[in-house]
């Protein structure tokens, strides 16, 4: 097979190795809590198939590391071997290892590293074979040395096998230097000499470091054919000691973040990648396809004819027909976007067990509505910011037991995440039952940081929104956990980047409870039309507040030429669209206009516009793909009568007017 | 040059367009379309020759003004102005002229290079000059007419401003 048909199928046995690592993982992780037997024949298969697939598709070195794993799991899966935590604990490890090979397999890097040996020997120790160390080093050294001899004797028939040795001696040579020397002890007479037959064999000196897998490795496909001896000449004198101990307390937090890190690359390829779509969608598009061809033909019958009454209510009925069935497509168009939120979700019982056993803590996690599908681009995005908040729900929510059986309650804290469609809008709420937020201590803070003046009169509400200021943590020591100088800001920022935002409800000692609201889709938002002189721009529904008419002594033009208003019990400012974008309009007086309270960044700002005109849906297009990005526009959309209308990014917007403020 | 051949592989077509009184060229495999002028939406923030977008077919494509672009006093539209949509690099954009006029065969051997005085665009939009018949062709380097290295330039400033206060 050539190389580039090979990597072909490669990518497609990657995709499905690393489906098959997250079913080990879930599957280890409920076996961990107590689940039954029939778990371990789940994880067996998926090793099985990925130890397969890699032998076929060219990584022998992952392979022959499955395999190790594969034994283990089948004494385990025998009824040899009893499960139990030590075993899933390194399971795991094997599980994130072969994660890691994986994303180097995709980067194209040499795929073994000391993490992997070091498992192979935990592996092999485990299993109480090769456990002593001399034992373990004596296997390592035939596996990689300096200078190998290879003794290729093909059977008569390989060739008929479409088998070309020279090929293959080809292929030794780019593994390293070569002295062939030809065995012809096997050449018959010439009488009786078959040509199309193999009566050659060879005899290989390798020089250059080389792995015994990869020399294998090339005789893969005639395996059954030939011959093959591969013997070391030379071994490696090895530095490194490769056991890795297991014991060292740091080993648990790398392994978090390369997981993490072997995460966060096969997103960032996923993302340009594939979906998945079932057939019954597919059919089901086809069906409103078929629907819509034949209300168009309908509707083509009256080009020709006069239209009288009867002709008219037919031609209403077809219109309505057409809009239905433009709904309908639009919707199943969506639909294949739509992917349950499970893909977001099924990261964190790992991450929430390995955050949890490092700083000793009891956490119970529970998952709410993991079937509540979103747009895929929005599914990607959203991990990072429900990482970092369930990593801050357990280091700063979630008590110590001691602390907690104090306060009156269980061992154990609850961390719940759920996921649920409220209105056009998808809530994802990340819940502890932990301390709360500690009101005094973020005052404090804040006070110091300069960011408030007083906490007195502050609602428990503005004093919460506090955290989500850039660089604000209450937590007394920074630990390697959270505080990574990535705050709540980010977090904030990267929610209102898809289009949504993010709240704390707390309760000192009863939890927190932070509330994720996106939008269904980024393809198409809910716009209210504004009017500026002329111009209209869509304002993002889920971004406003309110809107008000003013009298024009409510607005205060304070030092520095920034204008004040004031909306219930707080001043905001006051963006004047025609004044950032240019527009001329005859409108300029306060109460000619319209002021809409928008919310973006964390802030409110008062928008003031001509007028508003009403509500549409705008499917968001770029104005990047032909022109470039524009400072408080996010997009543009085309209205009903085909012109184009810009769409106002509030967020944008309050970044340009601090900018300007601080200039 | 007298080989027939030759020739006729480095033959390429300009659609000329007026403007201002002179007829300029603009290569043919770039034209994707020739569309009367349509009332576009504004942009903020943009260079003044930048007249708006307007909607091709669901794409939003920027629409700049020849005149403007040039320096050259504007004039009313009238019932020949027309938008040329073009694409450069797999981006479009319009650019709006007096009038089309003609296509133009021209052989590379008739391209001379731009004298650099005596015209009244500025010589770096022009690849060079040819004549057919009597009149004179000014021929357009059409990759540089929205100057897409700016937009990069300023899209590749632009996050790097916005970390910077992230930062801060």
């Amino acid at each position: 097979m050539s190389k580039a048909g090979l990597a072909q199928f490669q990518q497609v046995f990657i995709e499905e190795s690393l489906e098959g690592l997250d079913t080990m993982e879930s599957s280890l992780l409920a076996l961990d809590n107590g689940g039954d037997g029939e778990l371990v024949h789940t994880i067996f298969r998926a090793a099985h198939s990925i130890k397969g697939g890699a032998a076929t598709f060219g990584f022998p070195e992952m392979s022959s590391f499955t395999h190790e794993a594969e034994s283990l799991l089948d004494e385990v899966r025998s009824g040899k071997r009893e499960i139990d935590g030590a075993i899933i604990e390194l399971l795991l490890r094997t599980v994130d290892c072969l994660r890691n090979m994986f994303a180097r397999a995709q980067a194209g890097e040499p795929l073994n590293d000391a993490v992997a040996e070091g498992l192979r020997n935990e592996l092999a120790a485990m299993m109480g074979r090769g456990a002593p160390a001399a034992g373990v080093q004596a296997r390592r050294n035939v596996d990689q040395a300096d200078a190998w001899t290879v003794r290729f004797r093909p059977h008569a028939g390989m060739l008929a096998g479409g088998n070309e040795p020279l090929r293959l001696i080809r292929e030794l040579a780019g593994i390293g230097e070569l002295t062939v020397t030809p065995e012809l002890d096997r050449i018959p007479e010439f009488a009786k000499l078959d040509p199309t037959e193999c009566h050659l064999g060879w005899t290989i000196e390798l020089k250059g470091p080389a792995k015994r897998a990869d020399i294998a490795g090339v005789f893969d496909w005639v395996e059954d054919e030939c011959d093959l001896a591969i013997e070391a000449k030379h071994i490696v004198a090895e530095v490194a000691a490769p056991v890795a101990a297991p014991a060292s307390p740091a080993a648990p937090v790398a392994n978090v973040a390369d997981a993490g890190a072997a995460r966060a690359q096969r997103e960032a390829s996923a993302e340009s990648s594939s979906v998945r779509v079932s057939i019954d969608k597919i059919d089901g598009l086809i069906n409103l396809v078929g629907e819509l061809v034949i209300t168009q033909s309908m509707l083509d019958t009256f080009r020709e004819g006069d239209i009288d009454a009867a002709r008219m209510a037919m031609l209403e009925h077809g219109l309505a027909q057409l809009a239905r069935h433009t709904r309908e497509l639009q919707e199943s168009v969506m639909g294949i976007r739509m992917l349950p939120i499970a893909s977001v979700f099924n990261r964190f019982p790992r991450m929430v067990r390995d955050i949890s056993q490092k700083l000793g803590k009891q956490v119970k996690l529970e998952l709410v509505g993991e079937q509540t599908e979103l747009d895929k681009t929005v599914l990607e995005k959203i991990g990072d910011p429900m990482v970092h908040l369930v990593r801050n729900a357990i280091d700063h929510g979630l008590e110590m037991p001691d602390k907690r059986r104090a306060s009156g309650k269980g061992d154990t804290g609850t961390l719940t995440l759920s996921a649920s469609h409220r209105g056009g809008n998808i809530v994802v709420e990340v819940s502890d039952d932990g301390a709360g937020l500690n009101r005094e201590a973020i005052v404090a803070k804040a006070l110091q940081r300069g960011l408030i003046a007083s906490g007195e009169g502050m609602s428990d509400e503005a004093v919460a929104d506090l955290i989500f200021q850039p660089g604000f943590s209450t937590a007394a020591v920074t630990t390697d956990l959270s505080g990574r100088g990535v705050g709540m800001d980010v977090v904030r920022r990267n929610v209102s980047d898809l289009g949504g935002t993010v709240t704390i409800r707390s309760t000192q000692g009863k939890g927190s409870v932070f509330t994720i609201t996106l939008p269904l889709t980024l393809a198409i938002i809910d716009g209210l039309t504004a009017a500026v002189g002329e111009e209209r721009y869509i304002v993002p529904l889920v971004s406003i507040v309110e809107s008000v008419q003013l009298k024009a002594d409510a607005v205060r033009t304070v030092a520095g030429g920034g204008e004040l208003f004031r909306f219930r019990n707080e001043y905001l400012p006051v963006i004047r669209l025609h004044d950032v974008f240019g527009c001329e309009t005859s409108i300029r007086s306060i109460d000619e206009g319209l002021m809409v309270v928008v919310e973006g960044e964390g802030a409110r700002v008062g928008l003031f516009v001509d007028g508003l005109i009403g509500q549409q849906q705008a499917v968001v297009k770029s104005l990047e793909a032909n022109y470039r990005r524009v400072q408080g526009i996010s997009g543009a959309t085309i209205l009903a009568d085909g012109s184009v209308a810009l769409i106002v990014d509030i967020a944008g917007l309050v970044r340009l007017q601090s900018r300007r403020k601080a200039a | 040059m007298s080989d027939p051949i030759r020739s006729e592989a480095l033959q390429s077509q300009y659609l000329t367009v007026n403007l201002a009184h002179e007829e300029y060229g603009i290569d043919i495999l770039a034209v994707r379309e020739i569309r009367g002028w349509t009332p576009v939406t504004r942009i903020p923030q943009a260079p003044h020759y930048v007249l708006g977008v307007l909607n091709l077919r669901g794409a939003i494509v920027p629409v700049i003004d020849m005149r403007l672009r040039f320096g050259l006093p504007r004039e009313e539209y009238g019932a020949t102005t027309v938008t040329v949509i073009i694409t450069v690099a797999g981006r479009n954009f319009g650019v709006v002229v007096d009038a089309v006029s003609d296509v133009l065969d021209v052989t590379a051997d008739a391209i001379r290079p731009v004298p650099d005085m005596g015209t009244t665009v500025d010589t770096e939009y022009l690849k060079g000059l040819t004549s057919a018949g009597e009149r004179m062709v000014l021929l357009l380097d059409v990759d540089k007419l929205l100057q897409p290295q700016d937009a990069q330039m300023l899209e590749a400033a632009l996050p790097a401003a916005s970390d910077v206060k992230a930062v801060a």
